[in-house]
């Protein structure tokens, strides 16, 4: 664009001439350095802007993901910070990373990703686990699902997802963990069977790598919880009896 | 664009002095181009891609429109402030470079200091990139006029272009669910919680009115109702004219 010579023979135009002296405009020599400047100065803007937001879009992803930690969780589930106590664990599957949450230091669940094939792409879930093996709740946290058909498993768009919270592997049982449509337990949407499906199959999918690799993740002995069931009754995280419950497992 | 000052509203034109009339009907007429005579949708049909794709509701119409007409406004005032310097044989090449850019420093910066907005209008920010109105306006008006006026063809162009996908995905929304901006509040607020209605309750839905075929089906019957509007605007006006001529 500091093209000197040219531009200015150009720039004298009158504005409303709709095609401006295009001579010294055609020259040979002008047009890849003209179109070169323009690329340069226009990835020099990007290097720039990405430069300057790359540290605030990382501060707001690591945001989202503990937002989305927390949501999975009953309100006061867990008394630490989860982005700084996760585990990453190996197994026969992918690489997996694990974030525990921990009441009175001891760990209480499980908090991981998992990935659904969704119809028009992945889905990426977030599932938490108590130590039982139980869900204790599932968001979707990324997704390109069909906006107005898939998009129902968004938990502000519908209640859907929250029906995971309390099931496990024996509840229902495993035949028993696809959609209605398929002879399972979980309703799928009108017009939106295969985005329903993904997310159930992929959460079925975690409960059952939280079954082959329990100790691992739990990083103890992994003993059962204590049979104390009422404890991880999730439902609405304001639930009284939750807290309560919760709270009482302090002395061990 | 000669023909404009007919659709422009006659009211007020006289009362100002002359050369802020002249300057002010101009604009009034670029305005009337975009948001009716020269429709980015319904006549020039250019971006039905993102129209008929994000068109499943009223609020995601809105939330891409406005998107649009931002990078529209910012895309039209660069390409027209550097006119005299693009050399004709390389001007797509060069407003594509600009364009590509642009969208992805909207889409940098609204993901760093405006994360929420991001998360509601990231779709729509993707999908701007393939919209060939911007380049179609690069092309026709803003490569072309000086900055001002280029501002002003794009704030028509992307209000006509807001104002086609609000239409479209409300009569999409109300026919295939029953409602009408829902969850308007997710994309401005929750100041718009009063706009998300429900038209139809206990609606069953309509549901290929929300697939594809019904953007289709939508988008032909819409045009064809515009064309009628034209047709009898203009017969009114050559009555007028007629009746006009007869007093005289």
């Amino acid at each position: 664009m500091t093209d000197h010579c040219t531009p200015s023979a150009a720039g004298v135009q009158p504005l409303a001439d709709p095609k401006p002296n295009t001579r010294p405009l055609a020259a040979l020599w002008y047009q890849p350095v003209s179109l070169g400047l323009v690329a340069l100065a226009a990835s020099g803007a990007l290097a720039f802007a990405y430069d300057a937001a790359a540290p605030a879009i990382a501060a707001a992803e690591a945001r989202d993901v503990a937002a989305s930690l927390a949501q999975v969780l009953p309100a006061d589930f867990a008394d630490n910070d989860l982005l700084a106590d996760s585990v990453t664990i190996g197994g026969d599957g992918e690489p997996l990373k694990v974030y525990r949450a921990r009441h009175g230091g001891r760990v209480v669940g499980v908090i991981y990703q998992v990935t659904g094939k969704g119809y028009a792409g992945p889905i990426q879930i977030v599932m938490g686990v108590d130590r039982d093996g139980r869900v204790l709740g599932v968001r979707v946290t990324r997704h390109t699902e069909t906006p107005g058909l898939g998009d129902k498993i968004e938990a502000h768009r519908g209640p859907w997802v929250h029906r995971f919270a309390g099931k496990s592997l024996g509840d229902p049982t495993p035949a028993r963990w696809a959609v209605k449509k398929d002879g399972g337990d979980f309703d799928q949407f009108a017009g939106a069977t295969i985005t329903p499906r993904a997310v159930v199959g992929a959460v079925k999918g975690g409960l059952e790598r939280f079954a082959a690799q329990r100790a691992e993740m739990l990083g103890d002995d992994g003993a059962p919880a204590r049979a104390d069931s009422s404890r991880s009754a999730p439902g609405s995280p304001t639930d009284g009896a939750v807290i309560i419950a919760t709270r009482t497992e302090k002395p061990e | 664009m000669n023909d404009t000052t007919t659709a422009a509203p006659p009211t007020a034109a006289s009362a100002t002095a002359a050369s802020a009339t002249a300057a002010a009907s101009r604009w009034r007429g670029l305005m009337a181009d975009g948001l009716w005579n020269q429709n980015i949708v319904f006549t020039q049909m250019l971006a039905l891609c993102p129209t008929l794709a994000v068109t499943s509701s009223a609020t995601n119409g809105l939330g891409m429109g406005l998107a649009t007409t931002s990078v529209l406004v910012v895309s039209n005032m660069l390409v027209a402030s550097i006119r005299n310097w693009v050399s004709p044989s390389v001007r797509i090449p060069t407003f594509i470079v600009l364009i590509a850019a642009l969208v992805t420093l909207v889409d940098m910066s609204l993901n760093a200091w405006l994360h929420d907005l991001h998360k509601v209008l990231g779709l729509f920010i993707a999908l701007i990139v393939v919209n060939c109105a911007i380049l179609g306006r690069a092309e026709a008006f803003a490569s072309r006029k000086p900055v001002l006026a280029s501002a002003v063809d794009a704030l028509g162009m992307g209000g006509g272009f807001t104002l086609a996908l609000v239409v479209l995905g409300g009569v999409r929304e109300v026919l295939g669910s029953g409602t009408l901006f829902a969850s308007a509040s997710l994309l401005l607020g929750d100041g718009f919680r009063f706009l998300e209605l429900t038209v139809i309750p206990q609606y069953k839905g309509f549901l290929m009115m929300i697939l594809p075929p019904g953007g289709f089906l939508a988008l032909g019957f819409m045009m064809a109702l515009r064309r009628v509007a034209e047709t009898r605007l203009a017969r009114q006006r050559a009555a007028a004219a007629l009746s006009g001529a007869v007093g005289a």
